[in-house]
């Protein structure tokens, strides 16, 4: 039987506030324990929620740069359950009536071997305002568990995606594509080591052409990309197998093993969830007024999917490589900005996807940590442009730029890293090589085309480099009639 | 006997007749003296009043007294006060000294009136007799065999008894009123969000109130001048002008239409009660009122409502005493789960228990339409009812309760028995209303009567002004229970 | 409709209120008479009102973002039953 998966994803982001949802507390990461955790945030009895602007303007940020509905009146429930890192033994959330309904995000989906890199739209469900609860330390402490409630408080945007995603490769793209987005933004820092962006995914599989949904089980708390995709592939082999040995697949909450590489049930709770959500009467209802909701939108920055249009069209960048390059904010801007340093688009984002990333990635180094500016790049794709640099000479003045051993030209000028102008001088290193290599001479009129590109070796050779690779090949066309 | 009221008592201080020490000590003794018989404070610590008077008297001497500094007050158990035991009424709680001052507190220290103490009160302000405190029953002034009605039962009482000139208190379903006619007193609930809840320990977030409980109508006038105040920290606080309670208390009464519900002259009611309330009625006419027939057809439904949406929010807002982070933990347990179950079994009393569970019930999954929304649906009738009332009367009149004071234990074996007691308040609480309870006569027994007061959102002032009015030309909030002198305030 | 001591059971379990089987039967019989005085809400015709969850129509004001919070964790740990380096103790967490 063909199978097919089904994914949906709920995404909780941590919002870049500088203090919590409902109290003045600091958000900062990494305090020591319970420094961070106020008499509203520990729940000491009679204190009462305040609700924080800033997290109410962050999901209307989000709500606008997804095109979705904002509910102009979005209310606050609570959801009753107990654990130790639950303070209040509720949680405050949005059940019913949500800040944010609908909207859209069009990922692409990166081609697998040969096939062509696919564009598709992700609808949202919903988003909404809640708090994080604080955090359970499970070292030993003579067999108890400690609690920290730093993190109670933090204001959470869960991001809700339709159950349109059939394939791992789609919820990695997605998740991608929403990480970038909110932190372009600027409503979350995406620090997903440090739990800024957390990913449940909930997933099903049904026979191919079945309309309705398989039963589905919810992988919790998947923090790396590449956990996600781990545990989503684990995750659909091990529904199809127990389908196809004949077994059932109940709905359950699950947890990724990253050593393992599986997922396996959370401990089962005795009683079925029931979180007896009611609307929480310490908060009233939320309006968002229009102009309020005016004034957000005219400080949002220009957002992935206008800039992705904008690549293609002023830079002749492909739809993939615009996607790669509004990966992030500070990746787009320096693509820009060598872009325009040296008008030459498609160059540009080939060093920039190539070289540039490949050197960052080695050095472990954020593009905004990039020794090499994108006002060098811009300089180095020039002399490229003008002949005075082949590809391989390039290569040799990025790693001087990335040493920081000077600007463009000067790092050309004292390594001598100048492709060979002089045709009289280039002439007479290929007669050199003609007659040093009569075999090739030879094997090249006898038809065969190898022995002429061992010749245009030899001369880049004798050139160290220098030669320009076109210039080479017509020189010795000519010299070879 | 010495005039306490609360501006003579200020009158005094600002003359130097009396010190805030020497006040407070006089009061402190008397508590000394009378507690131990009717159990209406659950903390008392003399060296703490007396702190914090010696602290008024300085603030006078140096020229920045208030128009109440130094005038002592009780609290109820339910304020968290910064560095006093703050109970609650629950043995959950019986070991919580408060790192916070709820805002009401602060603003009576910013008064500067100094704390006679913590009073007593039913678990968690759930109860109308005060039996349900896990610190003793509260006795009634008037006969000790009988209860002094609650939940701000110890706070009715002390006042009663005049072991505080005044005193805070909370009503969530009548806490004010119902203890306040009961013990001969006088006491008022203001309009929802006029006093900041912020530090008071929440029953049902939606009806509670914070307000004064004194002999007086002008008592509680000043009173709410210190309470009242827009508190940031309280997201249903109105941030409202503030006003001054005092300042229609001589406006004569000509021309004030009183409402008469008739649902609230109905069956069940005492006759005794019936009687006083009826004369009430005549007093006012005297005082150039005239009455109005109104229904308030849906009050009928405000036992059946508050007791769905009350305990629902009670469930989850006691949620958090989970002996975790402060208040009792359950000497053994088996597991983490286990703690929870024997900390919350234990540590909260039954009626407290019954509540939590009516409330998870009527919140569970299948039930909340049929309950929960039904509830608050016809919440917003009963609210109805009193807004059309509103255009054809300026003030609405009934009893307080359906009866006088009842004996201890008499009720407590029957919850529905019990809850009937609220039925003339709770629809004030369900409607955000302000309602006041004044003292209108004795039954046979010798018990107080109450008289009941609701008026339109932020017609404060207005109440205060009839039940003023009245009490100018009556006597009944002036009598004493049966205990010995009143402290004083020399001369 | 009237709750079984099953019921009271479950909620019991919800509200993490240990309940004997003899608890739950006393109790069952109290919580069926105080719903025996709700029940008289089901026959109100409800369809077109507005639930009313406040007292007040008014609107959430909001806080602006700033901190105003310092470390308290000192004051308040005194009064916890059981805490260590800062942390509140309980007892072992299993996921």
């Amino acid at each position: 039987m063909k199978w097919e998966t089904v994914i949906g994803l709920e995404v909780h982001t941590q919002l870049a506030t500088k203090s919590k949802i409902f109290s003045g507390s600091s958000t900062a990461f990494g305090a020591a324990p319970n420094t961070q955790a106020s008499a509203v945030d520990i729940a000491l009895p009679g204190v009462l929620p305040v609700l924080n602007k800033g997290a109410v303007e962050c999901a209307i940020r989000f709500g606008l740069a997804i095109g979705a509905n904002l509910n102009r009146v979005n209310v606050f429930d609570r959801k009753n359950y107990f654990y130790p890192d639950l303070p209040k033994g509720y949680q405050i959330s949005q059940l019913a009536k949500p800040i944010v309904e609908g909207g859209a995000l069009k990922i692409i989906v990166p081609s697998t071997g040969s096939g062509q890199s696919e564009e598709r739209v992700i609808h949202l469900t919903r988003a909404h305002l809640e708090e994080d609860a604080g955090k359970s330390l499970h070292e030993d402490f003579h067999g108890m568990t400690g609690i920290d409630l730093n993190r109670a408080g933090t204001p959470l945007l869960e991001i809700v995606s339709e159950p349109e995603m059939r394939s791992s490769a789609e919820a990695v793209a997605y998740a991608r594509a929403l990480h970038a987005l909110v932190t372009w933004i600027g409503i979350c820092d995406g620090n997903m080591q440090e739990g800024s962006f957390r990913v449940d995914a909930n997933v099903s599989v049904r026979p191919v052409g079945q309309t309705e949904f398989g039963t589905r089980r919810e992988i919790k708390n998947l923090n790396s990309f590449r956990f996600l995709q781990q545990a989503i592939d684990y995750e659909v082999r091990w529904q199809i197998e127990t389908l196809e040995d004949g077994g059932r697949v109940t709905q359950a909450t699950v947890l990724f093993d990253p050593d393992t590489g599986e997922t396996r049930m959370m401990r089962s709770k005795e009683e079925a969830h029931d979180y007896r959500y009611f609307p929480d009467p310490d908060l009233l209802p939320v309006r968002l007024d229009e102009d309020w909701i005016a004034a957000v939108r005219a400080t949002l920055p220009e957002l992935p999917a206008a800039m992705q249009a904008r690549f293609q069209r002023d830079y002749g960048v492909s739809a993939y490589d615009a996607t790669v390059l509004t990966g992030s904010r500070a990746l787009a801007d320096y693509f820009e900005a060598a872009a325009k340093a040296c008008g030459q688009g498609k160059l540009a984002a080939n060093w920039v996807m190539g070289e540039l990333s490949a050197a960052l990635n080695k050095a472990e180094l954020d593009i905004a940590q990039s020794p090499v500016s994108s006002a060098q790049l811009g300089a180095l794709i020039a002399r490229i442009q003008d002949g005075t640099l082949s590809g391989k000479l390039a290569r040799q003045v990025f790693e001087g730029l990335w040493e920081g051993a000077g600007e463009v030209d000067a790092i050309i000028e004292a390594r001598g890293l100048r492709q060979m102008s002089d045709s009289g001088e280039l002439e007479k290193i290929v007669d050199d090589v003609l007659a040093a290599n009569p075999k090739s001479v030879e094997e090249f009129r006898a038809g065969k085309e190898k022995a002429f590109n061992a010749l245009v070796g030899q001369v880049m050779k004798a050139s160290r480099g220098k030669a320009n690779p076109a210039q080479v090949n017509d020189l010795l066309k000519a010299k070879l009639q | 006997m010495s005039d306490t009221s609360l501006s003579s008592l200020a009158a005094q201080l600002a003359a130097r007749q009396v010190s805030s020490r020497e006040l407070a000590q006089t009061y402190l003794d008397r508590i000394a003296a009378l507690n131990p018989a009717i159990n209406a404070f659950i903390t008392v610590d003399a060296e703490k009043t007396l702190a914090e008077a010696a602290a008024a008297d300085a603030l006078r001497a140096a020229g920045q007294a208030g128009p109440l500094t130094g005038v002592p007050v009780a609290h109820k158990d339910i304020f968290c006060t910064d560095g006093w035991l703050t109970t609650c009424g629950s043995k959950m709680l019986h070991n919580f000294v408060a790192p916070y001052d709820a805002h009401v507190i602060r603003r009576f220290k910013a008064a500067g009136m100094p704390s006679l103490g913590k009073t007593n009160m039913d678990e968690f302000a759930m109860g109308s007799s005060n039996e349900t405190s896990y610190f003793g029953a509260v006795k009634n002034p008037w006969n000790p065999a009988c209860v002094p009605g609650g939940s701000s039962g110890g706070a009715a009482a002390c006042v009663a008894a005049r072991m505080a000139p005044a005193a805070t208190g909370t009503d969530t379903g009548g806490s004010i009123r119902q203890p306040a006619a009961l013990c001969g007193i006088t006491g008022l609930k203001p309009t929802y969000g006029l006093v900041s809840r912020y530090g008071m320990i929440a029953f049902a977030s939606s009806l509670d109130q914070a307000g004064p409980m004194a002999p007086s109508a002008e008592d509680c006038a000043l009173l709410l001048n210190v309470m009242t105040g827009f508190d940031p920290s309280d997201s249903t606080s109105l941030d409202r002008e503030k006003e001054d309670y005092t300042r229609d208390l001589n406006l004569p009464l000509a021309g004030l239409r009183v409402g008469l519900p008739r649902e609230f002259f109905a069956e069940g009611l005492n006759n005794e009660v019936a009687a006083a309330v009826d004369a009430a009625v005549a007093e006012l006419k005297k005082l150039g009122a005239t009455t109005v027939g109104i229904s308030l057809a849906n009050s009928k439904l405000a036992i059946p409502v508050y007791y769905v949406l009350a305990p629902a929010e009670a469930s989850s807002n006691l949620s958090r005493f989970d002996g975790v982070r402060y208040g009792y933990r359950a000497p053994e347990y088996a597991n983490l789960d286990d703690m929870y179950c024997k900390t919350r079994a234990q540590g909260f009393g039954a009626e407290v228990k019954r509540r939590i569970l009516i409330g998870a019930y009527v919140l569970s999954h299948g039930y909340y339409d049929a309950y929960y929304l039904q509830a608050q649906k016809i919440r917003r009738l009963i609210a109805d009812d009193f807004n059309a009332a509103f255009k054809v009367c300026d003030v609405i009149l009934g009893p307080t309760a359906p009866g006088t004071a009842f004996r201890l234990g008499e009720k407590s074996g029957d919850p529905v028995e019990m809850y009937l007691n609220d039925l003339y308040t709770i629809p004030a609480n369900l409607a955000g209303l302000p309602g006041m309870s004044l003292p209108c006569g004795f039954d046979s027994k010798g018990l107080p009567i109450g008289l009941q007061l609701v008026g339109n959102y932020f017609s404060e002032a207005k109440m205060l002004n009839v039940a003023h009015q009245y009490q100018r030309a009556t006597d009944w909030h002036m009598r004493l229970p049966p205990l010995g002198e009143a402290p004083g305030a020399r001369g | 409709m009237s709750l079984t001591p099953d019921d009271v059971k479950r909620i019991a379990r919800l509200a993490r209120i240990e309940t004997s089987d003899a608890e739950a039967q006393a109790t069952q019989v109290q919580l069926n008479s105080i719903f025996g005085l709700i029940a008289a809400m089901q026959a109100v015709d409800t369809r077109d009102i507005a639930p009313m969850a406040h007292a007040q129509e008014v609107t959430q004001r909001l806080r602006d973002d700033v901190v105003t919070e310092t470390d308290r964790h000192a004051a308040f740990q005194t009064i916890a039953p059981a805490v260590e380096n800062g942390l509140y103790l309980v007892p072992k967490v299993i996921e």
